[in-house]
């Protein structure tokens, strides 16, 4: 009874501090977006790039034990490094992509994407065959029966992982960057939520939080990196990583897993024995909007 | 101490004042708790209370933005002709551009401030602290020369504020290179700001060398048009002794703006329609709308029309030397620019997005609420600073009417603007 009776703000707290505490508890609240995380710890996190080794481990911990107690799940958040001796890079074959966009889902339920409001880190476009490969008449939002449709064929668009990638070099705080393997990541701890890689990616690759993101308990998927697929809170930019989490561990993207025809292929760019490297060899390749020296490494070939 | 006891002063000026002070007080208060709360909201729920969206993913606040970094850019050059020309109220006329510009950059913070998703970060854009991208991001040289920007002519203002009200001698020694520096400073913020859309290659409706030169004029027509209403106001208001002359100079200076302004305009143009690459479409949904999306199309052809109308009112000596059509011209010249900037500059970069798709934007209600807000706050500080501003150097407000046994309380019509 006694201790509660001290919390009471007309007892022993002056005006001054309930006003203070009520406008800290406010602010928490908004800041508690992110799970159930300590606001405070959180607000203070350093870049991903400055932590050392045992602020990492202790950010990992807290970050485990927040979506654990909101996922009611025990969730693992590595740190894992690049491999050494790799640069990722990607192929996708137009000639046999059907259009089916399992990749598209695959992906969300791999790495977390918000089902309220939807977020999809690969768009498929639906295009004119004798149009060619031409945004301007390209239709994201088909919805047939059956794909694919007489006449059309699809290009599926994600990160290009360019290797002079506009979106870091405008972000202002660093939040965006290269890894040494090729993938650009984003330390959703430190994005401030100012879009400017968003106005800057030529591909409509990077998809910001608008609202909280919601993902249902029973299909998030809790083996997480800490700059891939980890769960993330509102207001923060996210893109497609190569799902870093497998890669990393020498598995194949999810995309490429789930694809029913095989079209796309995923390899090491150093190694010349590599499918990638194969690819680049002998097909017709192209990769999108050249002239704008983003230099991807995301290529899309016609292996038929 | 002298500081507190001109600040305690200043806040006795600016808490009287006739009934039409308190109402306009009242009004921009209250539009600002009705905007406040919008953000309080927006804050809980994350930016998907606007209708920004992933294709349209900066829009109105960063609009709005723009057209204010305009304002507040074109306040201070304003300060070339006056030397120049020599028009005679100098200090007057370089101060109440300080004043504008000052309120326009805070709100032009304030824009940026509700456009980021996660305010209490931004501490990561900190020298020392955090890990600012300069220079390779043109956000952190914005956020640096605003900065920059703000802290000179808010220390321009105050010193010249603060020396007039103890009768002191200001020196020229401070000020003059102050107010010479807040000169490229202002073209500075402009073009930074310029470049924060023309670097972006993913965008080719702003990836255009000609940026940068069409925000610096349009610019300096928005920037005058505020101040020349004001200088009519306090001439009628105050003792404030501006010659006719030198508003007509102001009024001809904003018509060979507003031509460069016109001309740049119909180079981009002729440049999209004559070479018909697929970069036009962003034009076309500007003038012509993309199918059954013709919303903006109106503003489009406002902006340009009123802009036209402005020109010839402000190029043609009898009606710009006319109070009526004068007058009539600053407001659609500040319009022009404020559609220009606010709408037709930024949702046609991003329709058609990168991937050819259509979002339609229109502003939220707690977009439009929000932004309400901040223009209040900027009107709030502008008529409070101009309330302290015109009792000091017009009506006598100093520290020796103080101790001639108080400041004669004179007719305060400028509160009621």
């Amino acid at each position: 009874m006694k201790t509660e009776k001290k919390n009471q703000p007309g007892e022993t707290f002056t005006r001054r501090e309930f006003l203070k505490t009520a406008a800290i508890a406010s602010t928490a609240a908004v800041l508690a977006g992110c799970g159930s995380m300590m606001p405070k710890e959180e607000f203070l996190q350093k870049h991903f790039k400055t932590l050392t080794k045992p602020e990492l481990d202790e950010v990992i911990q807290r970050l485990e034990a927040g979506y654990a107690k909101k996922f009611g799940k025990k969730f693992t958040v590595s740190a894992a490094e690049p491999i050494a001796g790799t640069e990722f890079a990607y192929a996708l074959d137009i000639s046999r992509c059907i259009g089916c966009r399992r990749c598209v889902y695959g992906c969300v339920e791999e790495n977390n994407q918000s089902r309220d409001p939807q977020v999809h880190w690969i768009q498929v476009l639906e295009m004119e065959e004798d149009k060619g490969v031409d945004f301007m008449h390209s239709n994201l939002y088909y919805n047939h029966e059956e794909a694919p449709a007489d006449e059309r064929f699809y290009l599926p668009v994600a990160c290009q992982q360019c290797k002079n990638p506009p979106c870091v070099k405008t972000c202002p705080v660093k939040a965006t960057w290269q890894e040494p393997d090729g993938i650009v990541v984003v330390d959703y701890n430190w994005c401030i939520g100012c879009r400017c890689c968003m106005a800057a990616c030529p591909y409509g690759a990077r998809h910001f939080n608008w609202g909280e993101p919601k993902i249902p308990a029973e299909s998030i998927n809790s083996n997480t990196h800490y700059l891939g697929n980890r769960p993330r809170c509102k207001s923060v930019v996210e893109k497609c990583t190569f799902c870093i989490q497998r890669v990393r561990e020498g598995r194949y993207p999810k995309c490429v897993e789930v694809c029913p025809v095989g079209a796309r292929k995923f390899g090491n760019l150093l190694d010349p024995d590599s499918e990638i490297r194969y690819i680049l060899r002998n097909k017709r390749v192209l990769v999108l909007k050249e002239d704008l020296n983003t230099q991807p490494k995301f290529f899309y070939f016609f292996a038929t | 101490m002298k500081i507190l006891r001109f600040i305690k002063e200043c806040f006795k000026i600016v808490i009287r004042g006739n009934k039409w002070y308190y109402l306009w007080i009242a009004f921009l208060l209250g539009l600002m708790a009705w905007g406040g709360l919008a953000y309080w909201q927006q804050l809980k729920q994350g930016l998907i209370v606007t209708n920004m969206r992933d294709p349209v993913s900066w829009a109105f606040y960063i609009g709005n933005f723009t057209f204010l970094v305009g304002v507040a850019a074109a306040a201070i050059m304003l300060v070339i002709p006056a030397y120049i020309y020599n028009w005679k109220p100098i200090k007057e006329v370089v101060l109440f551009g300080e004043l504008l510009a000052v309120s326009a950059v805070i709100m032009c913070m304030l824009f940026v401030l509700v456009d980021v998703g996660n305010p209490l970060r931004l501490w990561h854009m900190l020298p020392l602290l955090g890990r600012l991208n300069f220079p390779s991001s043109l956000l952190a040289w914005d956020f640096f020369v605003l900065g920059i920007y703000f802290i000179l002519n808010i220390s321009i203002v105050l010193y010249l504020l603060y020396t007039l009200f103890w009768k002191k001698e200001t020196s020229k020694k401070i000020l003059l290179p102050l107010i010479l520096l807040s000169i490229p400073m202002a073209i500075s913020i402009h073009s930074v700001t310029a470049f924060l859309y023309n670097g972006l290659a993913a965008r080719p409706y702003w990836n255009t060398a000609l940026l940068a030169p069409k925000f610096l004029a349009s610019a300096f027509c928005s920037g005058p048009a505020v101040l020349l209403i004001l200088f009519q106001v306090l001439k009628k208001a105050t003792r404030f002794e501006i010659k006719d002359e030198a508003i007509w100079k102001i009024a001809e200076l904003m018509a060979y703006a507003m031509f460069l302004n016109l001309f740049f305009f119909f180079s981009e143009v002729f440049k999209e329609v004559y070479s018909d690459t697929q970069h036009i479409v962003h034009f076309r949904y500007l003038f012509q709308g993309i199918g059954e999306n013709r919303d903006i199309v109106f503003y489009g052809w406002l902006s340009v029309i009123i802009s036209v109308i402005a020109f010839l009112l402000f190029l043609i000596p009898a009606t710009r030397k006319n109070v009526i059509t004068l007058n009539i011209g600053a407001i659609l010249i500040y319009f022009g620019v404020f559609i220009e900037k606010g709408i037709a500059l930024l949702t046609p970069g991003f329709t058609p997005d990168v991937l050819g798709q259509v979002y339609i934007y229109r502003p939220s209600m707690t977009e439009v609420r929000v932004a309400a807000a901040i223009f209040s706050t900027g009107f709030l500080i502008f008529t409070l600073l101009t309330k302290v501003a015109v009792a000091i150097i017009f009506e006598g407000f100093n520290i020796d009417s103080l101790k001639k046994g108080g400041y004669e309380h004179e007719k305060n019509i400028i509160g009621s603007q």
